[in-house]
């Protein structure tokens, strides 16, 4: 298929949802970018996968109860953020096996109650894995609220969530509240997640966080172009592998992370300053 | 009142502290004042770090008062300019010198707020004080360690602190990078600030402090170096050091220059 067929079939009115899955596609890749630069400098991508998978019991009760999905997945990552923030500052267990407990525990909420749904092996594969066919137009609105307050509060709050993710003791001795903005931080990465999980399924929106802003991370020591270039490659990458998955009849999902993944690689090998093939040369250089 | 010869800039009263149910701290007693720079010293475990915390806010005091120029501290509202180790630090922030020093101001700039010309101002000034202006558009992750710590030093020194309050920084660099160091500590506690550092160094803080406090769950004792590195009474009950150990034959050899 070439790229101005993929262009006729966007605005094929047979085709509606095409053009639907791809703006929320490239919603989710803007916001997910912007929001990912913290997951990745912060280290939080573990924290990221929590929340993918915690969003999952919400959305499945959401589905069971014929209520909105986004406010269920919302609910369902807001309280397990919130769990993971205050029981890890209890020093005796790191936060990581606070997230461990939880996720877990959420992800198996979510299968026990949507086996409760009838016919529910379709929806099942639907949630894990995305599907770009259903996405009703209230949504798209939905989606596209939630993606600017997100953008809204993370470029308020730019000074604070820097200042607390290179020092914490400074920070709170500088008056700053950490607790309560590392519970923004989860929030927001909770509200990034939910609007991307329909598209590309609850277990590859990781990769919508993490490997956009990781490749961003190889090009620059700027924080600023970092969150530029974060979402724009994330764009990219969902434009192209939503092009590929429809052209070819591949899992759209799948798909883009695939195509996010081959960015990185590019990235790590090609990099200006820190790239492989920089550092053989300068090596041969000398 | 300000600056006034009879308020210190810092003044720890009988303090006592508690954490998890251990009491940590017990009676502390410790005041400095502008322009001097005391080292705190004591071994692992001594409470140095619990003292410094309680000294910023983050804890508090079972018993006793921690006054800073007279006054209460409460995190945020006392400039105090906190210098924390190191290895505490995220150095693989894709952040530019000149932008790290500005945090050190997010607390006073408060919500919402951006920083101005004046606040600019502040940090080209701390960096200039620290000789780190041909370096301000460095990613920090660039820097060697002695470069590090003067970051850290000018972030502490944008807020226009009386007080500065230093946590362990000499560990890890090599001689030389030290001394630079403690020529600068040196030199902003002589300017008029209170400076107090802690550190594992005894040999530097008995060259460069002008004043020494021993800790171990209280004050020991206090005094200047010459002063004090006579009195190894008050090092062996600090250390738990035996009579013969080889902190007792330095302290000696000190008493000799």
């Amino acid at each position: 298929m070439t790229p101005v067929e993929f262009l006729t079939d966007l605005f094929n009115p047979d085709l509606a949802f095409l053009p639907k899955a791809l703006a929320v596609a490239v919603m989710s890749s803007i916001v997910c970018g912007v929001v990912g630069t913290y997951v990745v400098l912060r280290g939080m991508a573990f924290i990221g996968d929590a929340v993918s998978h915690a969003v999952f019991p919400g959305l499945a009760f959401a589905f069971v109860l014929e209520g909105d999905l986004v406010l269920g997945g919302t609910l369902a990552g807001v309280a397990t953020a919130v769990l993971v923030a205050v029981f890890s500052q209890n020093r005796r267990l790191n936060e990581s096996s606070v997230i461990g407990v939880f996720f877990v525990a959420a992800f198996a909420l979510g299968v026990v109650v949507i086996s409760q749904a009838p016919g529910y092996a379709g929806s099942l594969e639907q949630f894990l894995f995305g599907s770009i066919t259903g996405i009703p137009t209230s949504d798209l609105v939905t989606d596209g609220v939630t993606g600017v307050v997100i953008l809204a509060v993370l470029f308020a709050l730019h000074k604070e969530l820097v200042t607390i993710s290179l020092d914490r003791e400074s920070a709170r001795a500088m008056g700053v509240a950490v607790f309560w903005l590392d519970l923004v931080l989860y929030v927001l990465v909770t509200l990034a997640v939910v609007i991307s999980v329909q598209t590309i399924g609850n277990i590859l929106v990781l990769a919508l966080l993490v490997t956009p802003a990781a490749t961003a991370r190889l090009l620059t020591d700027r924080i600023g172009v970092m969150m530029a270039l974060s979402p724009a490659i994330g764009t990219l990458g969902a434009l192209a592998g939503l092009y590929i998955s429809w052209g070819w009849d591949l899992p759209t999902g799948g798909t883009i992370v695939l195509v996010l993944t081959a960015g990185f690689l590019a990235a790590w090998f090609l990099a200006p300053r820190q790239g492989l093939i920089v550092k053989a040369w300068r090596r041969l250089d000398r | 009142m300000t600056g006034s010869p009879a308020t210190p800039a810092l003044a720890v009263d009988g303090v006592s502290v508690d954490l998890a149910g251990a009491t940590v701290l017990t009676g502390v007693d410790l005041r400095v004042d502008r322009g001097e720079l005391v080292g705190l010293i004591g071994p692992n475990g001594a409470g140095k770090t619990t003292l410094i915390r309680t000294v910023l806010g983050l804890l508090r005091p079972v018993s006793g008062q921690v006054r800073i120029d007279g006054r209460r501290t409460r995190p945020g509202r006392t400039p105090i300019g906190y210098v924390p180790q190191r290895h505490d630090f995220a150095w693989d922030f894709p952040l530019s010198v000149a932008h790290t020093v500005m945090t050190g101001l997010t607390g006073s700039l408060g919500l919402f707020r951006r920083p101005g010309a004046a606040h600019w101002e502040a940090v080209a000034e701390a960096l200039d004080r620290v000789r780190m202006t041909p370096l301000a558009d460095r990613p920090v992750g660039q820097l060697s360690g002695g470069q590090r710590q003067r970051v850290l030093v000018a972030r502490a020194l944008a807020l226009r602190p009386g007080l500065l309050l230093l946590d362990e920084p000499f560990t890890g660099l090599d001689m030389p990078t030290q001394e630079l160091l403690a020529e600068l500590f040196t030199g902003l506690a002589h300017e008029g600030r209170a400076v107090l550092m802690t550190t594992h160094d005894i040999l530097s803080a008995l060259d460069g402090c002008d004043r020494l406090a021993l800790l171990n769950r209280t004050v020991v004792a206090t005094g200047p170096p010459a002063r004090l590195a006579a009195d190894p009474a008050a090092w062996t009950s600090t250390f738990g050091a035996s009579e013969n150990s080889a902190l007792l034959r330095i302290l000696k050899a000190a008493t000799l220059t």
